[in-house]
């Protein structure tokens, strides 16, 4: 792979939880290895508790590795995260005592950017996920769909090169996932971001990847990177060509196993 | 007005026209309780003394300070507690059973402390009041879900910016609970405090009136009384329900 598309690498990354009231340490995951590149959709799949999200967190900078190193953009992420990196969690984390528009405006407001310069980045980005008529309403009056395209759209306005998201259509309905996925391609392929997602569903990741990570049980490390050779130009109509069948095949082959030790240890 | 709101006025309208029909027939006692046009009359004629307006201001700036106290030690006791999860754990009992403690006992201790003033009656309230502050904080600090504190980590903000951009208007309806119960309870316990303990005040003008047999002040005191505190009750009930229909009940 040539070294100057690797955005982000992670070499031999580990993460120990240090014992608590009497029990052992948990080796939650690793060692482990990658390269992401600049641009490609890289989704993890993996059994539950498997450090997935242990994971996410340690490339976003939210914690910080027991043993391995992870560089983003060639410089060491260590307990910060980096600028150019933008993450959008599985739970509702939009701010209920503000509007959309000023929940998308957020986090440029608290970096200091003027406010014509602000709408000029937050008007377009909620007409890309669909909220820009809904720019005065609150969180509370919005659907569980509606609140997530909020949280990406409040992470896509800080133009994040590397978007890391843990799941976020977890609580949406298939048919929803779905379009959901959809509208993420579209903003994949018009903001050229990597992205990297974790997800519990084989059918997502294989509709939206590039690559697809799978994970074993805890200690979570990589058995398989599955290359889904998709076009750029894709979309969730994808689901009925037979080879999308094959890589959600060959996802649940490597799975199956990890996620019934993952079910027998607990 | 809304069907309810018409609803609870006929309600009131109502009752205060059968207990004024009821003390004018002679069917209730005129040594025991009098009619709500006698109590009005109380209560203007109050308003028109300087003597009671005295009494009234002297018991408002008592609540106020005691409020002011509470809201201020409990929002910071209760932020120091959630930051310091060790502390809160040791603290939980006395917390939890702090109500069991009757407050008044310590009002000869006040007095030793504050000297004979009005600020044994305040501290009485503010005793009464920061606890359920305290409570109310920790319980709204520890309710910001998890996925909003990450984002803010995410956004690198800084401490202040943490606590006055995230915590604190995340936490804004359970705060916003502990200062309505730092209104009520130290209304309760200056109120009552002056009741018993003290030679000023609306509690201690009550109290005055009724050892004194004068039905009229008694009731239109505490028709001013009722009035001041249920106002102000609405208020923050209107600022409530605000605050609430933006949020979607959270």
């Amino acid at each position: 792979m040539n070294t100057s598309s690797v955005q982000l690498c992670l070499r031999g990354v580990t993460r120990v939880f240090p014992a608590v009231e009497q029990q052992k340490p948990l080796h939650a995951l690793g060692p482990l290895d990658l390269d992401l590149r600049r641009g490609e959709f890289f989704s993890v799949v993996g059994p539950s508790g498997c450090g997935k999200s242990t994971l996410l967190d340690l490339i976003a900078g939210l914690a910080r590795p027991t043993a391995g190193t992870i560089t983003f953009e060639g410089r060491p992420v260590a307990g910060e995260v980096p600028d150019g990196i933008g993450v959008v969690f599985q739970e509702d984390a939009s701010f209920p005592w503000l509007s959309v528009y000023d929940n998308a405006a957020f986090a440029l407001r608290r970096a200091g950017m003027a406010e014509k310069d602000i709408r000029e980045r937050v008007d377009p980005t909620l007409a890309v996920v669909g909220l820009q008529s809904f720019a005065g309403a609150y969180p509370a009056q919005l659907s569980g769909g509606m609140r997530q395209r909020l949280c990406i759209a409040r992470t896509l306005v800080t133009r994040p090169r590397l978007l890391l998201l843990d799941e976020p259509f977890g609580a949406l309905d298939q048919q929803t996932r779905l379009l959901m996925g959809d509208e993420l391609l579209d903003l994949w392929r018009l903001t050229d971001a990597t992205v990297f997602l974790i997800t519990h569903s084989l059918d997502e990741a294989a509709l939206l990847s590039d690559r697809i990570g799978v994970m074993s049980a805890r200690p979570g490390v990589f058995i398989d990177l599955v290359d889904t050779a998709w076009p750029r130009e894709r979309d969730s109509r994808i689901v009925s060509d037979p080879a999308f069948g094959r890589v959600t095949g060959r996802l649940w082959e490597m799975l199956r196993g990890q996620s019934l030790k993952a079910l027998a240890g607990g | 007005m809304t069907r309810p709101g018409k609803v609870r006025w006929a309600l009131i309208i109502a009752a205060l026209a059968l207990l004024e029909g009821a003390c004018r027939l002679g069917f209730v006692s005129r040594q025991t309780i009098i009619a709500p046009t006698a109590m009005a009359a109380g209560a203007w004629q109050a308003l028109g003394s300087a003597e009671m307006r005295g009494h009234i201001l002297i018991t408002l700036a008592s609540v106020a300070q005691s409020i002011g106290l509470a809201i201020v030690v409990g929002f910071a006791v209760g932020a120091a507690l959630y930051r310091l999860p060790r502390l809160r754990r040791t603290l939980d009992p006395f917390l939890a059973s702090y109500y069991a403690v009757p407050a008044f006992v310590f009002y000869p201790v006040f007095i030793v402390l504050f000297g004979l003033n009005r600020w044994p009656l305040v501290a009485i309230g503010f005793v009464f009041a920061v606890t359920a502050v305290i409570i109310n904080t920790l319980d709204g600090l520890s309710r910001v879900p998890r996925g909003v504190r990450r984002t803010a980590a995410v956004m690198k903000l800084t401490p202040l910016q943490h606590i006055f951009f995230i915590m604190l208007p995340a936490a804004a309806p359970w705060l916003f609970t502990g200062a309505k119960f730092a209104v009520v309870y130290s209304f309760i316990g200056v109120i009552a405090g002056e009741f018993v303990l003290s030679g000023a005040g609306l509690g201690h003008a009550i109290a005055f009136a009724y050892n004194s047999f004068d039905n009229a002040t008694m009731y239109g005191l505490m028709l001013l009384l009722f009035l001041i505190v249920g106002g102000i009750n609405m208020q923050l009930w209107i600022w409530e329900q605000r605050l609430y229909a933006r949020r979607g009940g959270y």
